[in-house]
């Protein structure tokens, strides 16, 4: 029962206590001295005589700096963005979600109106609280007019509170994901520190031929 | 107040303060006491109490630190931060997790017998504190130095045997029953090779006072005795009941065995118990092997003993960490088959050197280790010879014939299992 | 002396911590040792298989993410593979290769999470599961990079995957890789030779082959008894035909072996994904729409197609009756069939060896209950 598998299991953890832990912190990350100097951008002597008070609080372990979560840019978040001007109301993202939570309902934009011709978006909602973020309402949409988030703080206390309104997709940050929007990641858009203003950043996904495709990947790898 | 009290730091401090025109004080150039002549027995009162509120807390806030403590050394075992919110570096966790243990509600089960029931968590935190009162904190730092001191330990720890079982009985629960006959199987045997793994001490040292034992150590009997010491710190382990002995609460099989049906302030008493006991082990390791507060001069003795206390407790968090459960089986068989005989042979090795050296001196002691330390690799590797599990030579990663004939040439490759293309 | 001893039932579960999800166990003990043993499940049921009848080809993927929630892209997989047989789909070729380099990085994931777990009821205290799962977050979040999902990830579509891997996959895969070897080394040199890891689980639970061939076991816990039988070398399915490996086998059938089995495999599926990123070529990673609509409609008939899950052979049964639907889907659930012999191992055992037992046979009830 005893013999030298288990001191290799001891040197095993030992090593484990030595390396710095993976841990990420959210939302925000205890420092000491070093670590709020390094925050507050100067070295540990100037924060010390500059800023007595936080040196204090770093020093009893209490000081704190917020973190950003690392987040991949097709990360399938909450607050879906969305463009009116794109949007025909043809409701395939509602066709297409295998929950059925999306609700639209359409009315012609004035009186004898034809087909074809505008139309007036009443209601468009989603209902977040019953969403599984599989992004198949964004893969439906023949126009790229709904885009998944990049958010995912959104808790509520009341449930209806959860559903995403017509409303608020208008007055959401227009900062959309890169899931399943290839052109974003071809223009090198980067979610979390800009936002799109005009649908026409937004962009129409254009397929590649296969010589492009061919060119770009013998040049990477 | 007899000369033995005097003697001890910390009653001639409280008690002369307070009755320092005593005969017995004057003489000790203490200058008037707080009370007036004649009240000698109050004095002597309060200093008791003074006493017991110190050490009592003084351990209660160890807990407290050590339970702290405890949860980020296992994080940063698990590569982890641990608990790092709730005040400086996370220090507030354990007293706000004893605040949320005090409110929470006192739940006793319809069949619980209730006065037992209530009972077990005293009795369990009872003689986890007793220890603390033979033990030697530092030069005269200790509340009571008994003759027979390591035997007290001895019979106050096994205690801890009944708290359990009365614990799970009275909880009317198969689980803690379970659990409880485990904990007895486990605290008898092991009762044993831990008494016998002082005998090379007590003998070493001529007497069974820690005082003494401390005394006697020019050289730590970790030293000297190496076998002595893997058979104590294997069985202190499992005194303990915790990993890899862990087979009383055995979170993965029991859930938490005779705890189940615990709640509040109840289970926060068995919680402080589980871990007096870790400080008490830790305590009694570094008194019996690594010379008590001994050490260089300059630095108080206090110090040294706590500094060779946290490095005992980080040895055993390292354990706990590290190695999985052992087997109901295993355990007795390794008490029985593997401690009780390492133990013997240290005796024997022990008495006949001090049948050579009777009166060890410190360069004696040096010849000691140097005869005990290949007597202990050669019997510990003998040990697990005899009780290991051989290893499979070579697990067998061929890519040939398997072994039963399988059924290859009906199905053959490139198709799925009989499947027809479907929609023809 | 014989001591006159009375058995008692403990009833274990399912809000136990060790039942890897909601099963529950009635035991009977005498001593620690098992008498009797009857298995009760069905917590978890989600009907799953009823929910696929409502549900169109494509959305049917987010249904078999959640069976086994610890290796959605194997069953993605699985699925997939059902469909494409159903309604003849020919699938891109990138498009494979990228779903072949997702279900073998699943599929270490799956098999950390199994020794973790198996060592978690060993009664170590976290420290192996907590290494296990490091490893796993690297894995899920290349998985993120990939779909922008960590577990359920919704990553196939009948014909390939929804979309190109990022151009910062690759590199971050190659790092991945050697990151993962680093794992699986620190674990073998923690686990493979620790004599306590050894003495718990050698010889314990020890399953004939001839039993598991009859009870249709599969996945390591066949593999360990001898039995060479892994679907990616006896039937391939993908690109397994152009990928050269080594089938991991042991003898033993008992629960180390099993153990063995899944770190060694977990090894050989980071050859697997070095072969597939040597072989991967460009082009598109799914059908056109005019090849493959969204709303596939397969012509009346049915389908079988079975993978190499982590926990064995996932099979996925579809039956067609022409419309975007379909009419039945059947699901050969892993877990489930090699749970059928879990009275046959526990039955003259500790009761210390039960939950290890148990974790050997590396079930997942999403799956087992579905």
């Amino acid at each position: 029962m005893i013999g030298l598998g288990l001191p290799r299991g001891f040197v095993v953890t030992l090593k484990n206590f030595i390396r710095p832990p993976v841990t990420e912190q959210y939302p925000d990350r205890h420092v000491g001295l070093l670590g709020a100097a390094k925050e507050a951008g100067m070295n540990p002597f100037q924060f010390l005589v500059k800023k007595p008070a936080d040196s204090l609080k770093a020093i009893a372990g209490l000081a704190t700096v917020p973190v950003a979560v690392k987040q991949s840019p097709r990360f399938r978040g909450n607050e879906f963005t969305y463009f009116e001007d794109r949007c025909t109301a043809c409701a395939s993202c509602a066709k297409y979600c295998p929950l059925g939570i999306i609700e639209i309902v359409s009315v012609p934009g004035k009186i004898d109106a034809q087909e074809g011709e505008s139309y007036k978006l009443e209601v468009f909602d989603i209902d977040i609280g019953r969403c599984m973020f599989c992004g198949l309402c964004v893969e439906a949409c023949p126009y790229d007019a709904l885009h998944m988030g990049t958010n995912f703080e959104r808790s509520k206390y009341v449930r209806d509170e959860l559903v995403i309104t017509k409303e608020e997709l208008f007055d959401a940050p227009k900062r959309p994901s890169a899931f399943y929007r290839p052109q974003f990641e071809e223009k090198g858009f980067d979610p979390f520190k800009e936002t799109i203003e005009d649908f026409h950043d937004a962009g129409r996904h254009e397929q590649k031929t296969y010589d492009e495709l061919k060119k770009k990947w013998v040049d990477e790898r | 107040m007899n000369q033995a009290m005097l003697d001890n730091s910390l009653w001639r401090n409280i008690y002369c303060v307070l009755a320092g025109d005593s005969a017995q004080c004057a003489s000790r150039d203490y200058s008037a006491g707080l009370l007036p002549g004649g009240l000698e027995w109050l004095a002597f009162l309060l200093a008791a109490a003074a006493i017991i509120g110190l050490v009592i807390n003084g351990i209660l806030g160890g807990v407290i630190v050590l339970i702290w403590g405890e949860r980020r050394l296992f994080g940063r075992f698990q590569s982890r931060t641990g608990p790092n919110r709730w005040g400086p570096w996370g220090t507030l966790t354990s007293v706000a997790d004893a605040v949320k243990t005090m409110f929470k509600e006192d739940l006793v089960p319809a069949d619980a017998d209730r006065i037992l029931f209530n009972l077990a968590p005293i009795l369990i935190a009872a003689p986890a504190l007793l220890v603390f009162s033979v033990i030697p904190f530092g030069v005269g730092t200790y509340v009571a130095d008994l003759n027979i001191g390591l035997l007290f330990i001895m019979a106050v720890t096994s205690l801890t045997t009944l708290a359990v079982l009365t614990a799970a009985w009275s909880s009317g629960n198969r689980i803690a029953i379970l659990s409880a006959l485990r904990s007895v199987a486990l605290l008898i045997s092991y009762e044993i090779p831990m008494a016998l793994a002082v005998v090379g001490v007590i003998m070493l040292a001529g007497s069974m006072s820690l005082g003494d034992i401390i005394a006697a150590q020019g050289v730590p009997f970790i030293l000297v005795q190496p076998l002595g010491f893997f058979v104590f710190f294997i069985a202190a382990m499992a005194e303990m009941a915790r990993a890899p002995f862990d087979l009383t609460e055995a979170e993965s099989e029991l859930a938490a065995g005779y705890l189940n049906d615990y709640a509040s302030m109840k289970f926060g008493l068995f919680f402080l118990a589980e871990f007096m006991a870790e400080l008490s082990t830790s305590a009694i390791v570094t008194t019996l092997f690594l010379s008590g507060w001994r050490g260089f001069d300059p630095i108080p003795s206090q110090f040294w003993f706590i500094a060779k206390l946290i490095a005992v407790l980080f040895v055993i968090i390292w354990f706990r960490m590290t190695l999985p459960r052992l087997r109901v089986d295993q355990v007795l068989k390794f008490a029985w088959k593997g401690l009780f005989e390492l133990t013997m042979i240290n005796i024997i090795v022990t008495a006949i050197l001090i049948a050579i050296w009777p009166q060890p001196t410190t360069g004696q002691l040096w010849m000691m280790a140097a005869i005990n330390w290949p007597v202990a690799i050669i019997s510990i590797w003998g040990v697990s010879k005899l009780l290991g599990t051989p290893a499979y030579d070579k697990p067998q990663p061929t890519a040939e014939a398997p072994t039963y004939p399988v059924a290859s040439e009906s199905i053959p490759a490139g198709s799925v299992l009989g499947a027809e293309k479907g929609g023809d | 002396m014989a001591i006159k001893t009375q058995p008692v039932t403990v009833n274990l579960g399912p809000q136990h911590p060790s039942t890897h999800g909601v099963f529950r166990m009635r035991v009977m003990f005498d001593g620690e040792e098992i008498v009797d043993v009857e298995p009760i499940f069905g917590y978890l049921h989600r009907g799953s298989e009823k929910l696929a009848e409502e549900r169109t080809y494509t959305q049917i993927i987010t249904l078999t993410d959640r069976m086994d929630y610890v290796s959605s892209m194997l069953n993605n997989q699985g699925y997939i593979l059902a469909v494409e047989k159903l309604a003849g789909i020919e699938p891109s070729p990138r498009g494979v290769w990228l779903r072949m380099i997702a279900s073998e990085l699943q599929r270490i994931a799956s098999h950390l999470v199994a020794t973790g777990f198996l060592l978690q009821d060993l009664g170590a205290l976290g420290t192996p599961l907590i290494y296990a799962m490091r490893e796993r977050e690297n894995i899920l979040d290349l998985f993120e990079m990939l779909c922008g999902a960590r577990i359920t990830n919704s990553y196939l579509r009948p014909g390939g995957v929804f979309m190109d891997a990022p151009d910062e996959f690759w590199p971050a895969l190659d790092r991945g890789l050697d990151d993962i070897v680093n794992t699986i080394d620190e674990l073998e040199t923690y686990l493979s030779g620790n004599e306590i890891v050894f003495s718990r689980t050698k010889g314990t639970a020890v399953l004939p082959p001839e039993l598991l061939i009859n009870a249709s076991i599969t996945g390591p816990m066949l593999r360990a008894s001898g039995v060479d039988w892994d679907l990616r070398h006896r039937a391939p399915y993908d690109y397994y035909d152009k990928i050269s490996f080594e089938r991991i086998l042991h003898t033993a059938s008992d629960n180390y072996a099993r153990y063995w089995v899944r770190v060694q495999e977990a090894r050989e599926s980071v050859k697997i994904i070095k072969q597939c990123i040597e072989q991967i070529e460009p082009g598109e990673v799914r059908p056109s729409f005019d090849e493959v609509p969204r709303l596939i409609r397969p012509p009346a008939g049915d389908a079988y197609a079975a993978i190499e899950g982590s926990k064995g052979e996932l099979g996925f049964y579809l039956v067609s009756d022409g419309s975007i639907a379909p009419y039945r889907m059947h699901v050969r659930a892993s877990s489930l069939i090699n749970l059928t012999l879990l009275r046959e191992m526990l039955i003259g055992g500790q009761f210390g060896d039960l939950f290890v037992t148990f974790g050997s046979v590396d079930l997942n009830m999403g799956e087992v209950d579905r």
